[in-house]
């Protein structure tokens, strides 16, 4: 996957957050790479340290309660070695967040514009008026049926989908070459959330961006991805094109994802369920598969010890070898002990 | 905005009339009666109920109340039994030494707790933290009186740096002496009042401050590429803010209030002295107008509050 076209690339990326004292790692050994006209989607389920990385790219951590090694090299520097000043370069200039809760995510004092205008006001040295023109284009953009009014509107004044709108026009204001979107449309009711994704694609489109679209859905997985990296437990397990995840899936966590899923062909009307919570920080197991707990009818030697990434395919990579004689309790064949 | 602010003002009417007969119902309940104290003892019961029913007193209450409110609008508070003279002359003389005295004692508080309270939120559980709170702690913990009586001992008669009675030395003449002497009147007063009056202020900012620094605005800003002290300067600090807007108008009445015993202390001739004075005279004229009068200005400075909240938050402005 190594390629010249990769602008940023994540190597052995662990983050360990500081509780009671201790440091536990919330992503563990993460390896990314993201190309220009892509998007990558990291999956997972709640609590697995999808949010985390996407902190960790942006250097949001406190330092002071944190512990982060290894190295995130964006367009030829090590984002993870600079200093905040360094970092505050690339934040809003060529890298863009996309947060979660459109709610809260927006100074309630301020207005829509003064927003909008201020990652101008740091990485530009456009005039007042350029900075207001490409305020309205920015909104306009986005899809923001009435820009002069709402840019003169405070963020308490708009629906959830327009302040959605606002900052994702926030995050591609300076154009940047990378959009990190921490599920961009969690917040938003269903017919929102399409439109907000078909904003993105477009975006990306004119400026050429990669994407980190990070989401516990897989629908909007399947809509918009080029290429899937499956999380569990601040774990990559699996990743590959989306073709390969969902036509092939091989690591048991991405096929119960998928099995989860609501099918509209399905016969029966249950959905499967998958055992067990993600454990907790601090009850991460060092050593064994982190996922084995949850399918137990795996016999214990299916799994590796220290299990690592395995090439299934070009581009297609599993974590453990349980993958290879996995199947589900109901299915034929199916591994008992 | 201007409609949120006469609406406001609107609601004060009903709630100026419900002080004002609260204010008159409990003068006229409380024991004892003007004259008692200021008559031979000797003197006649029946002339006292001559003079009484001369004076209005045998009327029933509302009748008396309706006497005192037309009074009121004729800018007449009665005469006080104590001085012979109109009560409105007495607070005259006193409401500008007073308001002086809070004015100046409010802007030393603010000055003092804003940073303060920006700085002990910004380095939050670290030695600057630490040392502000205990500070807080303890002026919280010491009575305001204790600290005004061992203040003027130190200060006024120890070491003598600074008046200990009065308003205005006898013998100031000219414009500047007269401003310069009422200043050094009531430096000492206000700046008791104002360390050890930041308790408040401080504590509520910097959990502000806290609470905003792990916002999700913030973290947006972060991720825009604002640098450090421009996030606290124009995202941090103002929303910490709210509600010291919110309860400023609040502590101007409470410097009010507190005036009574600074006064005290210091025979400072304002209306916190006054007030304590005619309680213990029974100058009922003079203690329902200002019972009135603090009332009153309660009032406006709820008022006050509202307004300064309706400016800084945009979510509180009604169209």
């Amino acid at each position: 996957m190594k390629t010249a076209s990769n602008f940023l690339d994540i190597k052995d990326v662990s983050t360990a957050f500081k509780i009671n004292g201790h440091y536990y790692d919330a992503i563990s050994h993460i390896n990314l790479q993201v190309q220009h006209d892509e998007i990558l989607a990291i999956v997972g389920e709640s609590g697995c340290g999808k949010s985390t990385l996407a902190t960790t790219i942006m250097g949001l951590h406190d330092p002071a309660e944190t512990k982060i090694s290894g190295s995130v090299d964006f367009e030829g520097t090590d984002l993870l070695g600079l200093d905040e000043d360094g970092y505050n370069q690339f934040r809003g200039a060529k890298i863009g967040m996309i947060f979660q809760d459109p709610l809260s995510a927006l100074n309630p004092l301020k207005r829509i514009e003064d927003q909008i205008s201020e990652v101008m006001d740091y990485h530009t040295s456009l005039s007042k008026s350029a900075k207001h023109d490409r305020v309205i284009e920015l909104l306009n953009q986005v899809g923001i049926v009435n820009p002069e009014r709402t840019a003169h509107q405070y963020p308490h004044e708009l629906s959830g989908g327009m302040r959605q709108r606002v900052i994702i026009a926030i995050a591609i204001a300076c154009k940047p070459d990378l959009i990190i979107a921490d599920e961009p449309t969690t917040a938003l009711d269903v017919t929102i959330q399409a439109q907000i994704l078909d904003v993105l694609r477009d975006i990306q489109r004119e400026n050429h961006a990669g994407i980190i679209l990070i989401t516990h859905d897989l629908g909007v997985v399947a809509e918009t991805a080029d290429r899937v990296a499956v999380m569990y437990a601040g774990q990559i397990v699996e990743q590959g094109t989306a073709e390969q995840i969902f036509n092939s899936p091989e690591h048991p966590y991405t096929r119960s994802l998928l099995r989860s899923m609501p099918q509209r062909d399905n016969e029966n009307d249950d959905l499967y369920v998958i055992q067990g919570n993600v454990p907790s920080l601090q009850k991460m197991p060092s050593k064994g598969d982190r996922f084995a707990p949850r399918i137990p009818w795996v016999p214990a030697s299916a799994h590796e010890e220290h299990p690592a990434m395995h090439e299934v395919a070009p581009g297609h990579e599993v974590r453990c070898t349980c993958y290879k004689d996995f199947t589900f309790p109901d299915e034929k064949g199916s591994v008992t002990e | 905005m201007w409609k949120t602010i006469l609406r406001r003002f609107l609601i004060m009417i009903p709630e100026v009339i419900i002080l004002s007969l609260l204010v008159f119902l409990l003068a006229k309940a409380m024991p004892g009666d003007p004259f008692t104290g200021s008559i031979n003892p000797k003197a006649d019961p029946q002339q006292i109920k001559h003079l009484m029913r001369m004076n209005g007193l045998y009327d029933p209450w509302y009748q008396q109340y309706w006497n005192w409110v037309v009074h009121l609008f004729h800018g007449n508070l009665g005469n006080s039994y104590q001085y012979q003279e109109p009560v409105t002359r007495l607070i005259e003389g006193r409401a500008g030494n007073t308001l002086w005295l809070a004015l100046f004692t409010m802007i030393l508080t603010y000055v003092f707790a804003l940073p303060m309270g920006v700085f002990a939120g910004r380095h939050e559980g670290k030695l600057p933290d630490t040392i502000i709170r205990v500070y807080t702690y303890v002026t919280y913990c010491i009575p305001f009186f204790v600290i005004l009586v061992i203040g003027i001992w130190i200060f006024g008669y120890v070491l003598g740096w600074f008046p200990t009675t009065g308003s205005i030395s006898s013998d100031a003449t000219g414009w500047l002496h007269t401003v310069g002497s009422r200043f050094y009147h009531i430096l000492l007063p206000g700046l008791l009042g104002a360390l050890f009056g930041t308790v408040n202020i401080v504590q509520y900012l910097r959990s502000e401050v806290i609470d905003a620094k792990h916002s999700d605005y913030v973290r947006t800003a972060r991720s825009k590429g604002v640098p450090n002290r421009d996030i606290y300067l124009h995202h941090i600090f103002r929303n910490s803010l709210l509600p010291i807007a919110a309860f400023a108008g609040y502590s101007i009445t409470g410097l009010l209030n507190g005036s009574i015993f600074t006064e005290t202390v210091f025979s400072y001739p304002g209306m916190g002295l006054l007030f304590v004075n005619s309680i213990s005279y029974r100058d009922y004229t003079v203690i329902t107008a200002l019972v009135l009068i603090y009332g009153i200005l309660n009032l406006l400075g709820t008022l006050l509050s509202d307004i300064i909240l309706s400016i800084v938050d945009p979510r509180i402005r009604i169209e």
